[in-house]
């Protein structure tokens, strides 16, 4: 394969892998954070303690860690088909994107809460602050560093997670790299392909370090 | 100011049952230094806590400036905390935040609009001299200028009362007294009514008129703390000049505001005694001096000589 051949394609699928990325990752943080942020203020101690709550919402998160990224693409099918009214292609592949992400983003924002003082909140409690102002201004401010540095991460998985999507035609890097780099033995494709993934997560790690180390320095 | 009686709290866990405060009576005056002295676990920093309700006790009541907290929902009690402000022992500041911030933050609780609150943040900072550090992070403070922080942003809703937890305790010795001298002229000049909880009696003795000593969750002795001392048996006194046991038939005077009065040549010269001392300690508190000697008489005109000492407003306790 040339180079001129290998070009176009080596495009399309990063813009795949950009869109299902992207989309994923702000649906992944739409549903993610609140889950992360419910498991903090239910547990024993938290702000609006519950423990069925808690215990309910733990289960769902574990389920949702439990299933191998390919198991969970393939079962959500019916529920892809009701939010996106296909169960094939780019956007399709959205879903179990966000459905496998949340919850592990969901986890990393629990342990970025924790380590937010427990003597931080009570002082805003004992000066009248309610608990949506302790979450929205005290514990969320507060473990922002914590937050970036989860959410490179949950960036980083969803990459690796996008390169199953050509299972549901998806297309994406991932997707390339299989049906031309192994199905067709373009060796050369399979390099590049490689090399593009290897850049691609090691700019959004940089950027995630940089961000949060910035945050952090206060 | 603050009235708490009959406070009980009981800690549940995991079947086993903690009983950290056993039935505390506490009256605190308007305008007073107060102290609540004891180690570690002997249940004052749930006192505290309970207060401003940051505990919910078990039964008993706390009432601040008149107001009963305990009887209070929820929004009333937020409401009512506004007005209490708070310094804790690790200042528990927004590390996320500037100076200028995190005074500004039981403002923004309050609902003070944006102008007011900059003006109150500036005129907070100047009252506790950190005027230039208003764009610092906490990060960039020592301990000292953090806990002025802490100061500023408790004083911010004008509160009558501040509850101090240990505040000074993880500062270095001259950091503490600058805090400590600062907390008393905001209680002169203010007129602000201090609880503070310590295990160090250096506190006590530097700023407090009264002092409650705590024990296993109860309140041992509590009073004025020259009147505490001169009280025979006192803890606190017994805190405050540590003195060796002593041996039988050794004589301990106590006094306080007196200690320049030549008592012990006195007894010597009028009765026919003679006075050996054992030991002895003298230490300024609540701006007078008190102090304790301990010593031995011996001569037929003991019984007489420890009578006129007596007689003369001084403590005196005999070893048996």
């Amino acid at each position: 394969m040339t180079w001129e051949e290998m070009s176009p394609l080596l495009w399309e699928a990063t813009g795949q892998t950009a869109l299902m990325v992207l989309w994923s990752t702000l649906f992944t943080v739409l549903l993610g954070l609140p889950l992360g942020v419910a498991l903090v203020v239910t547990d024993r101690g938290g702000l609006l303690p519950s423990r069925l709550l808690n215990r309910v919402l733990g289960l769902i998160v574990n389920v949702g860690r439990s299933l191998p990224f390919i198991v969970l693409m393939i079962a959500v099918i019916p529920l892809t088909r009701l939010i996106v009214g296909t169960t094939i292609g780019t956007f399709a592949a959205v879903v179990p994107l966000t459905l496998g992400a949340a919850p592990f983003f969901a986890r990393l924002v629990e342990t970025a809460l924790r380590e937010v003082g427990r003597d931080t909140v009570q002082a805003a409690q004992a000066m009248g602050a309610g608990r949506w102002t302790i979450i929205g201004r005290v514990l969320l401010p507060e473990a922002r560093s914590g937050l970036v540095a989860g959410l490179t991460v949950t960036v980083v998985a969803l990459i690796s997670y996008s390169a199953m999507a050509g299972v549901i035609g998806g297309g994406g890097l991932g997707d390339l790299a299989i049906r031309y780099g192994y199905q067709r033995f373009e060796t050369t494709l399979m390099i590049v392909t490689v090399v593009v993934l290897i850049v691609i997560v090691q700019l959004v790690q940089t950027l995630g370090d940089v961000i949060a180390r910035r945050l952090a320095r206060h | 100011m603050i009235d708490v009686s009959g406070l009980r709290k009981v800690y549940q866990d995991r079947g086993r049952r903690v009983e950290a405060l056993k039935g505390v009576d506490l009256h605190v005056r308007e305008g007073e230094i107060f102290g609540v002295l004891g180690q570690s676990g002997a249940g004052k920093s749930t006192l505290l806590r309970c207060v401003n309700l940051l505990e919910r006790p078990t039964s008993g009541t706390v009432s601040v400036a008149g107001q009963e907290l305990t009887a209070l929902g929820e929004a009333e009690l937020r409401r009512a905390r506004q007005r209490i402000g708070m310094i804790h022992q690790h200042f528990a500041l927004l590390s996320s935040r500037t100076v200028a911030g995190n005074v500004a933050f039981p403002l923004e609780v309050m609902g003070v609009g944006r102008a007011e609150r900059s003006a109150r943040v500036a005129e907070l900072l100047e009252l506790v001299g950190l005027a230039d550090k208003a764009g610092a992070y906490p990060a960039q403070l020592s301990g000292g200028q953090k806990q002025r922080v802490g100061i500023a942003r408790a004083l911010a809703g004008r509160p009558s009362v501040l509850l101090s937890d240990e505040a000074t305790s993880a500062l270095d010795p001259g950091t503490t007294q600058s805090i400590l001298a600062l907390l008393k002229s905001l209680n002169r000049e203010l007129g602000l009514t201090i609880l503070l909880i310590t295990h160090e009696m250096h506190v006590v003795k530097g700023i407090c008129d009264s002092v409650a000593v705590m024990r296993d969750g109860l309140i041992e002795e509590s009073g004025g703390i020259t009147e505490l001392i001169a009280r025979p048996g006192s803890r606190l006194a017994a805190e405050l000049f540590p003195l060796p046991a002593p041996e039988a038939g050794a004589v301990t005077i106590t006094f306080t505001g007196r200690a320049d009065e030549p008592v012990v040549s006195e007894v010597v010269r009028k009765f026919d005694v003679d006075v050996s001392i054992l030991g002895g300690a003298l230490e300024e508190v609540a701006g007078v001096s008190a102090g304790r000697l301990r010593v031995r008489i011996t001569g037929d005109e003991r019984d007489a000589a420890l009578g006129y000492l007596a007689a003369r407003d001084l403590l005196v306790e005999v070893a048996p």
